[in-house]
């Protein structure tokens, strides 16, 4: 997540000269804006629902190639290879491109111009083609159908009936389905269980333990918190659970439809005045305002820092530097007085949004794929590969052995029950939650107080979509 | 064999201009066609919405203070990196002294233009790598490191660097100079070179100091080469998107923090991908581009000057 891709200016051009080779074969710029070249919307031809059978839904042709696009993030891409050999187990005839990136909107941003999209995309990560714009230009097929479609496993369900609950709400824009969530993720504060065994420090329930905690780990000459400064939304992952916590699920709601009233909720000061005695009590790894997310995660599995916040994709995305004892575990955001939510509250849901483009060639193959991914294999596969839980009902097998972090995240799910909630803002209101992160990177460097920091979130509701 | 004249210079000149018409004039001309619309960037459907982006682009907070980062950069980049190219080529090339008298560099001149021009071989990817890890907010960065073993500040709270609203711009300026001197360097020399030895010769013989004959000499012979950089160091003034983007801290192509180190193009690239509003973008490119012409052509017109023969 969050990384700095290299990027150069030049192409743009490069991109903007594409779209003019396409554009010049319709004649005039007037045509290029009236929408398209014409020769994409040929290629809609395949559409899904015809031909279809119980055993082929979407009436998928053996034959068509599949190209498939993969964020190679934290979870890496191995689990996507997989996913392809189980379809081409089915499709064999299926010529199966493959690309694992991390420059998504680079890569696709042109191909969605010229109406020549992928036909299924795990849209991830800091370069993601955001699922609000792309469905406002009406690019994303509506995944009812998939949702409708029998679960693989057991022909007697339909694929809704077997997906976590949330999964749905989380990927839906005014009404329709248009992105598959399919990773489980949990959010919290990470910690080292051996080194906290060590050092005798008790795992705080409550955040005035927490801070009194903080202190005791500060005397002991560690820092007791580190965050991925250049990347503030992991710190909001903290500021915002506090408020959500403290507050209920009306005002996440609230918070998700940019309800510039949500702000004068007083949840929303005691969420983020709490948060800031970390900054008053001067409990930061030093540097950390100005870290990357690999620096400071570094950092902290190096012993340097005791928490950090982050989501359950950490342990695979450290799993080079983490040392074989660290015994990763993980931490709901402690609980502050008067919460609306129990302790056990976890902001947890469905992330890592795959989507089917409106005007993929093979939109019948995209489907199945995903399809094929909501299987007790696939789902598996990915926990075995990606150390993380997918958004499959029971789907993983006994035979799956988890990491230390993953399976203390998975006792917190189990633990917090039906207590889990979900910020969508940051999915479907890029605007606002961009303002949000830039206010939190002042408040982080005490440039601003809590009470600025809640005035800064109010006035940036009037980015709303 | 006259007539047949131009439609051999035709012949050579067709594919070249078609080229450039289809690959760039005709582009540009999207790019304003563009912003009259609310194109989103993700698909060829948009609607005229007249001049209305670019009324909107003038009240835009960050994007004024966007062209004033530009500006400023406009006013410190091309000043500091012809300064200094031209001491550092100014001392290679005739700034020595020796006991035998005639011109020549200091000692080891040849060595130091190698080492000067080292940076221009890096692309601005390892740049950016490179100086982040200087400019690293944690003892692990260079600058830092060294800071902190000096005693010259406390460990607990280091610099910020690039994350400091009042620093970033800067640090970002310094690595454009330290990658640009060594270009602009070797450019100078070679325009040294190829002013008459004699004329130095005499100004030595009548007792001229270094600086008289850097002032009296050597820059009005390279006048127009300087004239020249001044233009290039001009537009890469206004764009310095690569280096911005990579290395400042905020969400989408950097500029952070909180808008700090917002340049033009970082705020047109979050527009155009990120926020969906490509329209708006290009309205942007547009004044983007009427910027750096004028600009190209006022420091034609005020460094002109009568050519020197020699």
């Amino acid at each position: 997540m969050g990384s700095a891709t290299e990027y150069n200016r030049r192409d743009i051009f490069k991109r903007a000269a594409a779209v003019t080779v396409l554009a010049a074969g319709s004649g005039s710029l007037l045509a290029a804006c009236a929408g398209g070249t014409g020769s994409s919307s040929d290629n809609n031809s395949a559409a899904p629902g015809t031909g279809g059978n119980a055993a082929n839904p979407f009436g998928v042709k053996a034959g068509d190639p599949l190209d498939v696009v993969i964020f190679k993030g934290g979870y890496g891409d191995d689990y996507a290879k997989s996913f392809e050999d189980m379809y081409k187990k089915t499709y064999a005839g299926a010529n199966i491109s493959h690309l694992g990136t991390q420059d998504i909107s680079p890569k696709l941003q042109p191909r969605f111009n010229a109406g020549n999209p992928p036909d299924v995309i795990d849209d991830s990560g800091a370069q993601q083609l955001k699922i609000d714009v792309l469905a406002g230009a009406d690019q994303l097929t509506d995944l009812t159908k998939l949702l409708d479609a029998p679960y693989l496993d057991d022909p007697s369900k339909k694929i809704r009936d077997v997906l976590l609950p949330g999964t749905i709400e989380q990927g839906t824009i005014g009404g329709k389905m248009v992105s598959l969530n399919y990773v489980y993720t949990v959010f919290g504060l990470w910690y080292s269980a051996k080194l906290f065994k060590d050092k005798g420090w008790a795992v705080p329930k409550t955040w005035d333990e927490f801070i009194t905690l903080c202190g005791t780990i500060k005397a002991a000459g560690i820092a007791p918190f580190a965050h991925q400064g250049k990347y503030p939304y992991y710190a909001n992952y903290v500021i915002l659970d506090l408020i959500a916590k403290q507050g209920g699920l009306d005002l996440v709601k609230k918070i998700d439809a940019c309800d510039a009233t949500a702000w004068d909720d007083p949840a929303v000061l005691a969420g983020v005045t709490a948060f800031y005695k970390i900054m008053d009590g001067d409990f930061l790894l030093p540097g950390t305002n100005g870290m990357t997310h690999t620096e400071s995660q570094t950092a902290w599995c190096q012993g340097k820092a005791a928490f950090i916040p982050s989501g359950s994709w950490l342990e695979n995305e450290m799993i080079k530097v983490t040392p074989a004892d660290f015994d990763m575990a993980f931490l709901p955001i402690p609980s502050l007085s008067g919460d609306k939510l129990p302790a056990t509250a976890v902001r947890a849901g469905a992330g890592e949004p795959f989507i089917v483009p409106s005007k993929a060639k093979n939109q019948a193959g995209g489907l199945e794929f995903l399809r094929m991914m909501l299987t007790k294999e696939g789902s598996g596969k990915f926990a075995a590969a990606a150390n993380s839980l997918t958004v499959l009902k029971d789907g993983i097998g006994a035979d799956v052995v988890l990491k230390p972090g993953t399976k203390s995240s998975s006792v917190a799910v189990t633990a917090a029950g039906s207590n889990t909630f979900n910020f969508s803002y940051p999915d479907l209101q890029t605007a606002f939650d961009t303002e949000l992160q830039n206010a939190t990177n002042e408040l982080v460097n005490k440039r601003i107080g809590p009470k600025d920091w809640v005035a800064r979130g109010k006035a940036a509701t009037s980015k709303k979509v | 064999m006259r007539h047949r004249k131009y439609p051999f210079i035709v012949g050579f000149l067709i594919v070249p201009v078609v080229l450039y018409v289809v690959l760039v004039i005709w582009p540009y001309l999207q790019t304003f066609g563009y912003s009259l619309t609310d194109w989103s960037g993700a698909s060829q459907k948009m609607n005229f919405i007249g001049l209305r982006n670019y009324a909107k682009l003038f009240g835009d907070n960050v994007f004024i203070s966007a062209v004033g980062h530009n500006l400023l950069l406009l006013l410190v980049l091309p000043v500091a990196t012809i300064l200094l190219a031209l001491f550092f080529a100014f001392m290679l090339n005739v700034g020595g002294r020796s006991g035998t008298g005639g011109v020549q560099g200091v000692r080891g001149a040849a060595f130091y233009k190698i080492i000067f021009f080292f940076p221009q071989v890096l692309s601005v990817a390892i740049l950016s790598v490179l100086f982040q890890g200087v400019y690293r907010t944690d003892q692990g960065g260079l600058l830092n490191g060294i800071l902190v073993k000096l005693g010259l500040e406390d460990a607990g709270h280091p610099w910020q660097w690039l994350a400091d609203p009042d620093l970033g711009l800067w640090c970002v300026t310094g690595v454009l100079i330290w990658s640009g001197v060594g270009f602009y360097l070797v450019l100078f020399s070679a325009a040294m070179q190829s002013v008459p030895k004699d004329i130095y010769e005499a100004a030595l013989l009548d007792g001229a100091k270094r600086a008289q004959t850097f002032f009296k000499i050597t820059l009005p012979l390279l006048w127009e080469t300087i004239q020249t950089a001044w233009v290039y160091l001009a537009i890469a003034a206004m764009d310095a998107f690569a280096l911005v983007s990579t290395m400042t801290p905020g969400a989408y192509y950097g500029g952070g923090p909180d808008h700090h180190s917002e340049i033009m193009a970082t705020y047109l690239m979050r527009n155009f991908i990120t926020f969906g509003k490509a329209g708006y973008a290009c309205a942007m490119g547009v004044v983007i581009f009427f910027i750096t012409l004028i600009l190209s052509v006022v420091s034609l017109r005020v460094t002109r000057r009568e050519k020197i023969e020699f």
